[in-house]
């Protein structure tokens, strides 16, 4: 990966840069999310299989893991690569670069998000791979697999683009991180059907649109769900409309970017 | 003709800092322009509005006619801008960092030119080294070479040789006079006098986000021409008193318009036999030029 694509217009190489930043770390950027979600499915999965029944008992705790540690790693890592990108190129004043040239608010937009997309898609087939080693997964609907992956890996994306406008230290990042993006995967069903909770964390759990991008992601491996998967997916599609418009807004403005 | 850089009546207000106060300034195709000015004085903000990495609160800037907010990606294009702060991206080589600007500008295939400007700015040797192994003034260069990847006719040069060793300072020079002989406009910073009063035809000034000064290099210097003369005697003429600028026991610093007037005080301290223990001259420069015309505009 060390030639810029011959043809294409600016957005192209800004998107290339993109790729070409997470892959230079691969180690990184990509194997270390990997082992980490592989490290979550055999802790979990050797404490609880035995413990918690899921959908009625119709699919094995561990195969109802995987779809959930899958998702999670797009999700963490498609936020990490755009939240990084902008915060490291602000802080160390490289952005400049970017910004000096003739690219629009929807390039910009465009290639970090898209950039983050792929790293988010490849951190995730890659903890699927590696897990089919250890449980079989059909893919009942590969099309809704597809669909929630790619919205889900477009919102936190966007996120993670705002997040880095918007942080002005890495601290900030951080607070962003571990006080939104964490706790709303975490309480998103990654590890456990939310018909096992008690209602109120059960109505408060419709809330999280986190919660949809799994359960429809889920849904695609096993025909199975918590929500009707039309539902999940016209939230998830309709959070990222208004996050997209929201994002673009932003950059057009060129709050932060361009004082 | 359409001006290279045209910015009439830019204010742009931080807080309760005025960075510029309603500036008015026309660059012709071709020139080669100094904008001078002590810090704070506002030029980097002008930049930054010119180049739409600032916001003006009133007024419009203008690259070769282009708007550089409503058509701000026409005014990019032609423009290029090296930025004062040491700025890279630690992931990339300085050839892999030259082929992804030019890509933003949807460059393709234009290893010729970056080869050449890898050659002039003297960092062939260095083209596949990462930005991280650079040297602060190698790092500079290829600041210069990423504002020219895109063979912009408008090149801004924000303080480019700061940290540059001399020998290397001459070469920039030499690539960016050549620059300027093949049509580009060149506008500079620089806190390097010299340089300016040896490259640049024409010179703003400014002071506190404000215009003082806007001439022909040649004609700033003649507005202030005159003889600086250092001298050590006994004693001075009383008449001449109102010429001196600074004494320090029996040396005085005076100003003189010519040598005409030079000549008239020889012939007074001879008329009085005063004997010169030392003597020396000093033609005015753009430093003295710059310090007047701040000190005036204070």
């Amino acid at each position: 990966m060390n030639i810029v694509p011959a043809s294409g217009s600016g957005w192209l190489t800004l998107f290339y840069k993109e790729l070409l930043r997470f892959w230079k770390v691969s180690f990184q950027t990509i194997l270390a999310p990997m082992l980490t979600s592989l490290l979550y499915l055999l802790i979990f999965s050797h404490v609880l299989e035995s413990h918690v029944s899921v959908f009625d008992g119709r699919v094995r705790y561990t195969a109802f893991l995987v779809p959930g540690l899958v998702m999670m790693s797009v999700l963490q890592n498609a936020f990490a690569n755009s939240s990084s990108s902008v915060i490291q190129s602000k802080i160390t004043g490289n952005l400049i670069f970017v910004l000096l040239t003739p690219l629009s608010p929807l390039d910009i937009f465009g290639a970090y998000v898209l950039g983050a997309m792929v790293r988010g898609l490849v951190v995730g087939a890659g903890v699927f791979v590696v897990t089919l080693w250890f449980v079989p997964l059909s893919l009942e609907h590969p099309f809704w697999v597809l669909a929630f992956a790619t919205l889900g890996s477009a919102i936190l994306g966007i996120l993670g683009l705002v997040a880095g406008i918007v942080a002005n230290k890495f601290d900030q990042l951080a607070a962003f991180q571990n006080f939104l993006i964490m706790p709303l995967t975490f309480l998103s069903g990654v590890f456990y059907s939310i018909h096992t909770l008690p209602p109120i964390w059960q109505s408060l759990s419709h809330f999280n649109p986190f919660f949809y991008m799994i359960d429809g992601f889920r849904y695609g491996f096993f025909g199975l769900s918590d929500v009707e998967p039309w539902i999940s997916f016209s939230v998830v599609a309709t959070c990222c409309a208004a996050l997209a418009l929201l994002t673009l807004e932003m950059l057009k403005r060129g709050y932060k970017l361009r004082p | 003709m359409t001006p290279a850089v045209e910015i009439v009546d830019v204010a742009r207000r931080f807080g309760a800092i005025q960075a510029l106060d309603g500036v008015d300034l026309t660059v012709e195709p071709g020139e080669f322009f100094g904008l001078l000015g002590p810090n704070g004085a506002g030029k980097t903000t002008l930049i930054s509005v010119l180049a739409g990495l600032a916001r003006a609160d009133r007024g419009t800037a203008r690259v070769l006619g282009h708007d550089v907010v409503t058509d701000y990606r026409m005014a990019r294009r032609l423009l290029g801008v090296v930025p004062q702060e040491l700025v890279f991206d630690p992931f990339f080589t300085v050839r892999e960092t030259l082929r992804i600007q030019a890509g933003y500008f949807g460059i393709r295939a234009n290893d010729a030119w970056i080869d050449e400007i890898l050659h002039h700015l003297d960092l062939t040797a260095r083209a596949d080294a990462n930005m991280r192994a650079l040297s602060g003034g190698m790092k500079r260069r290829v600041l210069v070479g990423q504002a020219l990847v895109h063979k912009p006719p408008v090149i801004v040069l924000d303080e480019p040789t700061a940290g540059v060793d001399v020998e290397l300072r001459q070469s920039l020079w030499a690539f960016i006079r050549k620059l300027n002989r093949d049509g580009h406009t060149i506008i500079l910073t620089t806190h390097y006098l010299e340089e300016a009063e040896a490259l640049c035809g024409r010179i703003a000034m400014l002071k506190a986000g404000r215009l003082v000064a806007l001439d022909t290099t040649q004609n700033l210097l003649s507005s202030f021409a005159g003889l600086t003369v250092r001298l050590t005697v006994d004693a001075l003429p009383e008449a001449w008193l109102d010429r001196v600028q600074r004494q320090e026991a029996n040396t005085y610093v005076l100003t003189l318009a010519d040598y005409a007037e030079l000549e008239r005080l020889l012939a007074a301290l001879r008329e009085r036999g005063t004997v010169i223990e030392e003597l020396s001259l000093q033609e005015a420069d753009l430093e003295q030029v710059f310090l007047r015309i701040m000190k005036r505009a204070a």
